[in-house]
């Protein structure tokens, strides 16, 4: 299995550490939805076909990436990164900063 | 019927063994069922075993996609145990442990039960306190278990590197005896076997397509070969859980799907005769009867549906292998396979009412469910049955993650490929 990292291009998978279930939500912090915490722990999807999914790089660039593949194939259909508005709000955030 | 004694086998040996009778009958299905139970493999065909010995229900159809073994039931390495740490875990597995010691006897049929043995290496002084911890809670519940040192280990295992150059050198090992292996297929034919003899309709490439609903409640299934109705649909279809569920409404579970692979190298001379697991990475061995190595080691550790493994764990497998045995870096490979395991998230399997009224749910085996095959069985059925746990499986509810009751052998937490 190949996944095309963004930044280092193609790899093979032992380069990458799976990260699970890229669906889950983790809610606030500071939230007290137990409901809400429990679903972000315990429940997955798992379906039989395409699965949304965070890989990181582990043996690369290190970037986290949000993967497409199915589960059945193996095919990959995408790659990006999994940072992506997370990441630069916390850039921008720390650009504020006098 | 076929029954199995030292007589017919001498008298169909001398008849060219041409007069055996098939071990289970292939009716087509009837319009309804006191209990549909999803999944022929050794689980969903136990219960329906027990089912009728222990509850004298009957009107019992099992419904297998497939035929009858294919799925992990005939994909496992056969290793047989009941070495936990936690108190529902082991209570659960020692009651399995005593099932195998009576089974072949109780199905009269040969499931080649072999105490063999299963040695777990430990690399390091601390690993080594950590077995003691573990082999001191067994013995607590009554189960047997023993320290080994180096030098006793090498006796048992002459192949194995215990030198002090090796690169994970071996400190000493728990040991309990009483494990070993079993012929998986000759558990699944065993049950089969003995469920149809009680009546039991065991019904090949039948695959399940949906549920049959009377609001919540599950009133039976659709499948290829059409509806069937039952007062009480019980699934127990290993890896494929996710997918089953799903037919149900049930879109998410506290489960994964994960690919285990499993090698066989070609035959050798006797060469181990016990279960030996290395404690540093994820390997573990045996010889079969037919003197092939039978050996595997960690999942794939993505999700995975495709029974059928990638090549890093086979490259991982065989170092492990080689770090323990040099001597079999000459030794080939015959064949290899995957099967789908339903990882659950805390490593422990589920058997309870539910989750919806009228269905009944047995899941979570992860990689470890073949040795529970009796007990799972056994407590599954009572749960059918009589519509509440046995105290061997009370604990091992669906709900229990929710409740903050996790069995949590290994301490890994919720990440479901770790187990
Ligand atoms: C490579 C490998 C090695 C293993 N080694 C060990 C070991 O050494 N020791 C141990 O204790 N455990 C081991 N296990 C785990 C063990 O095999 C499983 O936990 C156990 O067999 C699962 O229960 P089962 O036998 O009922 O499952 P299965 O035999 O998988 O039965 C489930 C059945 O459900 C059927 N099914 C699925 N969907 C449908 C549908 N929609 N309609 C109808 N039927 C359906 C499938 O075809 C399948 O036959 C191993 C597993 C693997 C894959
Ligand atoms: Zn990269």
């Amino acid at each position: 299995m190949l996944i095309t990292c963004p930044y280092c291009g193609p790899r093979d998978v032992i380069e990458f550490t799976y990260q699970g279930d890229g669906n889950r939500e983790r809610p606030d912090p500071a939230s007290q939805n137990f409901e809400a915490w429990n679903a972000y722990v315990y429940d997955r999807l798992n379906p039989a076909g395409d699965h949304n999914e965070i890989w990181q790089h582990s043996g690369g660039c290190r970037a986290h990436l949000r993967v497409v593949r199915n589960t059945l194939t193996h095919e990959i259909s995408s790659v990006a990164f999994a940072s992506g508005d997370h990441g630069s709000t916390a850039r921008r955030k720390a650009e504020d900063k006098p | 019927m076929a029954e199995y004694s030292a007589f017919s086998l001498l008298a169909n040996a001398l008849k060219g063994n041409k007069d055996w009778k098939p071990a289970w009958r292939k009716p087509d299905p009837k319009a309804s069922y006191d209990v549909i139970i999803i999944g022929g493999g050794g689980h969903g065909l136990a219960t329906a075993y027990y089912l009728a010995k222990e509850h004298g229900i009957t009107n019992v159809a099992v419904l297998e996609k497939g035929w009858l073994g294919s799925g992990n039931v005939g994909r496992n390495t056969t290793a047989v145990r009941s070495n936990y740490l936690l108190p529902a875990n082991t209570r659960f597995y020692e009651h399995s442990m005593k099932m195998w010691e009576g089974l072949s006897h109780e199905l009269n049929y040969n499931v080649m039960f072999s105490q063999r043995g299963c040695l777990n290496l430990a690399h390091t002084p601390a690993q080594f306190d950590d077995y003691a911890r573990r082999g001191n809670a067994m013995r607590h519940l009554g189960v047997d278990a023993e320290l080994m040192t180096p030098a006793q280990i090498k006796r048992l295992i002459p192949a194995l590197d215990i030198s002090s150059d090796a690169r994970f050198p071996v400190v000493g090992g728990l040991m309990q005896r009483r494990a070993g292996t079993a012929r998986h297929d000759a558990v699944a034919w065993g049950y089969a076997r003995g469920a149809d003899r009680r009546g039991v309709d065991i019904i090949e490439n039948c695959e399940v397509t949906g549920f049959l609903r009377d609001g919540d409640r599950v009133t039976g299934v659709t499948t290829s070969r059409g509806d069937i109705r039952a007062r009480k649909v019980a699934v127990a279809v290993a890896g494929s859980t996710g997918r089953v569920m799903r037919l149900a409404g049930i879109e998410t579970m506290p489960i994964e799907s994960h690919v285990l692979q499993a090698f066989v190298t070609e035959s050798l001379k006797p060469f181990i005769d016990t279960v030996v697991t290395f404690g540093m990475g994820h390997f573990y061995m045996s010889q079969s009867d037919k003197g092939g190595l039978v050996y595997g080691g960690d999942i794939d550790g993505y999700n995975s549906y495709a029974q059928r493994g990638n090549l890093p764990i086979v490259d991982e497998v065989m170092s492990e292998m080689l770090a323990l045995f040099p001597g079999l870096a000459r030794v080939r490979m015959l064949r290899s396979w995957g099967g789908v395991c339903d990882m659950s998230m805390d490593g422990s399997p589920i058997i309870t009412t539910g989750p919806l009224p009228g269905m009944y749910l047995n899941c979570g085996w992860c990689y470890g469910g073949f040795k529970a095959t009796p007990a799972s069985g056994w407590t599954f059925a009572w749960t059918i049955a009589k519509d509440e746990p046995h105290d061997f499986n009370a604990p091992f509810t669906l709900d229990r993650f929710h409740r903050g009751l996790v069995i949590d052998d290994k301490g890994q937490g919720a990440n479901p490929r770790l187990h």
